[in-house]
């Protein structure tokens, strides 16, 4: 690493003279600093990716272990599974109406909230303070709130719907349309996750909004407000352009969320009925650790990284390169 | 102005609605935790309860007890040593930015982000070498290292709101970076380290993938205990809603009397640019 920095340096000097700056203390103690941390990440984060990689590519799908060469006969294997093609459809699904329902309901709230209101920071804290909740509490709680025998039934019921949704029991897929070995549609058992999901993280979506709409200069929006608050055009065309980076960042922690989601769905469904609440998350935790076919659970989370790389990195770089421009 | 009325009550309104609804499931837990065994009757889930119980929260505490001790045993010291780590991190990165700060930013930030399967079977390995598997020590040395990220990222954009013309100061006064740290950064640093604590706070707890995978029945944190008495065919609902509502306790609490710092925690968290 020296090495590489001296050599870097004399490098540039060659180029154009720069003044080389005296060793100091204080830098080398901010950066001795950030090496337990680094040493530790460096192990158990980028190690231990690599490590679940290389396993991926071994035969180790029994209790006993085994290292031979697999290629990729692990991520064949998977792919072929009713489960895993199951997983992507469910996961795209859930991923689409999740993120699509924190922002549409978080900005909503945020522009209500938005309009100098009394009691204002009572509406905001009821809805964010699902956040603080575990998911596998939401998932129990809603487990009871969405149970077909009671729960919102009932009030359906009351309100004269004869038929009210099996919810998470359900095992309808519409519009289903077969594609390899599953139905591609949207669950409704899924919907009925997707519901408890909205409810604990649109809060998020909320504040978030809420700041970048607090960033945006009062005489915009004053401008809004006198025009009617209610005035859609405006809002889409002067309001909402401002809010793009809010939307960004919101989108791409919600997405991660979305990858990462596992308590709620342990705790609401489980797998559910024809796997229509599977997600890799789980497939990867029961595939490992209940069906020791490591190799395969191994492939999945590999899968899972993948998945996780190809949109947060491109991301975290743009978000550090503008903040250098700054 | 009679329109402008009419729109003030609109708003109101579905604020309103929209607050009901969010209420919606912890009026439920409430009503269905304090009915009894007895009274728990599918067709009268909305109904308050006739007589108000406490056998439901009795019983939920008798099975969870243990395991609520086991994550205020977790949660506190992980919690206390990734809120250091990010600090030492935080003002390294923001004060003393060298060439590859950046760089070595951005390698922690990641961690943030991967979904921890993807380190499952390694974590699970390691520990057992360790001779942590299974054991709450073996749980905090995880929750502190995938803290890391965020702790970090929190103290970082909490450092760089520090004016750089005070550790310019520091340095012409003669103190170098643990005097700066010492004198300058650490008196200022009380609401970073409450916003890192009530989030780390909130995550350890909350968390149920670590908890699940890398504990057995004695030490398992309440998140487990509560899925396990969910999934229990004989546990009636009104005990599972207490257990639910008895795990999420502590960290409401926290939100109740700190909610501001836990949205700033959430907004710093979020890696904006």
């Amino acid at each position: 690493m020296i090495k590489r920095a001296v050599a870097k340096d004399a490098e540039e000097l060659t180029v154009k003279p720069v003044k080389r700056k005296p060793f100091s203390w204080d830098k080398a103690s901010a950066i001795l600093v950030l090496v337990p941390s680094l040493a530790a990440l460096g192990i158990f984060v980028y190690g231990f990716i690599a490590w679940t990689g290389y396993l991926s590519l071994t035969n180790w799908n029994s209790y006993i272990p085994n290292l031979s060469f697999a290629g990729l006969k692990n991520y064949v294997a998977v792919f072929e599974t009713f489960r895993f093609q199951s997983d992507i459809r469910n996961l795209v699904v859930f991923t689409a109406l999740f993120v699509l329902g924190c922002l549409a309901l978080g900005l909503f709230l945020a522009v209500l909230i938005d309009q100098k209101i009394r009691f204002e920071s009572l509406f905001r804290s009821i809805f964010i303070f699902p956040m603080a909740i575990s998911f596998v509490a939401t998932g129990v709680i809603w487990s009871w709130v969405l149970n077909p025998q009671t729960g919102v039934n009932l009030i359906l019921r009351a309100l004269g719907d004869k038929h009210p949704p099996n919810w998470f029991l359900s095992t309808a897929i519409d519009p289903s349309i077969t594609v390899g070995l599953i139905q591609l549609g949207i669950p409704l058992a899924l919907v009925a996750v997707t519901v408890a999901a909205i409810w604990q993280m649109s809060g998020f979506a909320m504040a978030i909004y809420l700041a970048g709409l607090r960033a945006i200069p009062e005489e915009i929006k004053e401008a809004a407000r006198i025009d009617g608050a209610g005035s859609w055009r405006l809002f889409w065309s002067v309001i909402f352009p401002q809010l793009k980076s809010s939307t960004v960042t919101a989108v791409i922690i919600l997405s991660a969320a979305s990858l990462k989601v596992f308590g709620l769905i342990y705790a609401m469904t489980g797998p559910g009925q024809d796997f229509t609440t599977d997600m890799p998350t789980l497939n990867m935790f029961e595939t490992t650790f209940q069906g020791s076919q490591f190799a395969e659970g191994a492939a999945i989370a590999t899968i899972l990284f993948l998945i996780m790389a190809a949109f947060s990195i491109p991301y975290l770089i743009s978000v550090l390169r503008k903040e250098e421009g700054a | 102005m009679a329109v402008r009325r009419l729109n003030r009550s609109l708003l109101y309104l579905l604020l309103t609605i929209f607050a009901v609804l969010y209420l919606m499931p912890v009026y439920v837990v409430a009503v269905t935790s304090l009915k009894s065994g007895a009274a728990i009757n599918l067709s009268q889930m909305w109904d308050l309860p006739r007589h108000i119980s406490f056998s439901s929260l009795a019983t939920a505490w008798q099975k969870l007890g243990p395991n609520f001790m086991n994550s205020v045993y977790l949660t506190i010291p992980a919690t206390v040593i990734s809120s250091l780590i990010g600090a030492m991190n935080g003002y390294a990165l923001a004060k003393w930015r060298f060439k590859g700060s950046n760089t070595v930013f951005f390698i922690i930030l990641l961690g943030m982000f991967i979904p921890y399967q993807a380190v499952l079977i390694p974590v699970l390995r390691v520990l057992d070498i360790l001779h942590l598997y299974g054991s709450i020590p073996g749980l905090i040395l995880v929750n502190v290292v995938y803290g890391i990220p965020i702790t970090t990222l929190i103290f970082r954009n909490f450092y760089a709101a520090i004016p750089d013309e005070m550790i310019e100061a520091g340095k012409i006064d003669g103190a170098g970076y643990w005097g700066i740290f010492r004198y300058i950064v650490l008196p200022l640093s009380a609401s970073g380290f409450v916003v890192t604590g009530i989030w780390q706070f909130t995550q350890i707890w909350n968390n149920f993938l670590f908890a699940v995978s890398v504990t057995n029945p004695p030490h398992q944190p309440v998140t487990v205990a509560v899925v396990n008495i969910a999934g229990s065919q004989t546990i009636q609902w009104n005990v599972q809603m207490a257990s639910a509502l008895m795990a999420s306790i502590p960290t409401l609490v926290v939100y109740i009397f700190l909610g501001k710092y836990f949205v700033r925690g959430l907004l710093a968290g979020s890696v904006k640019g």
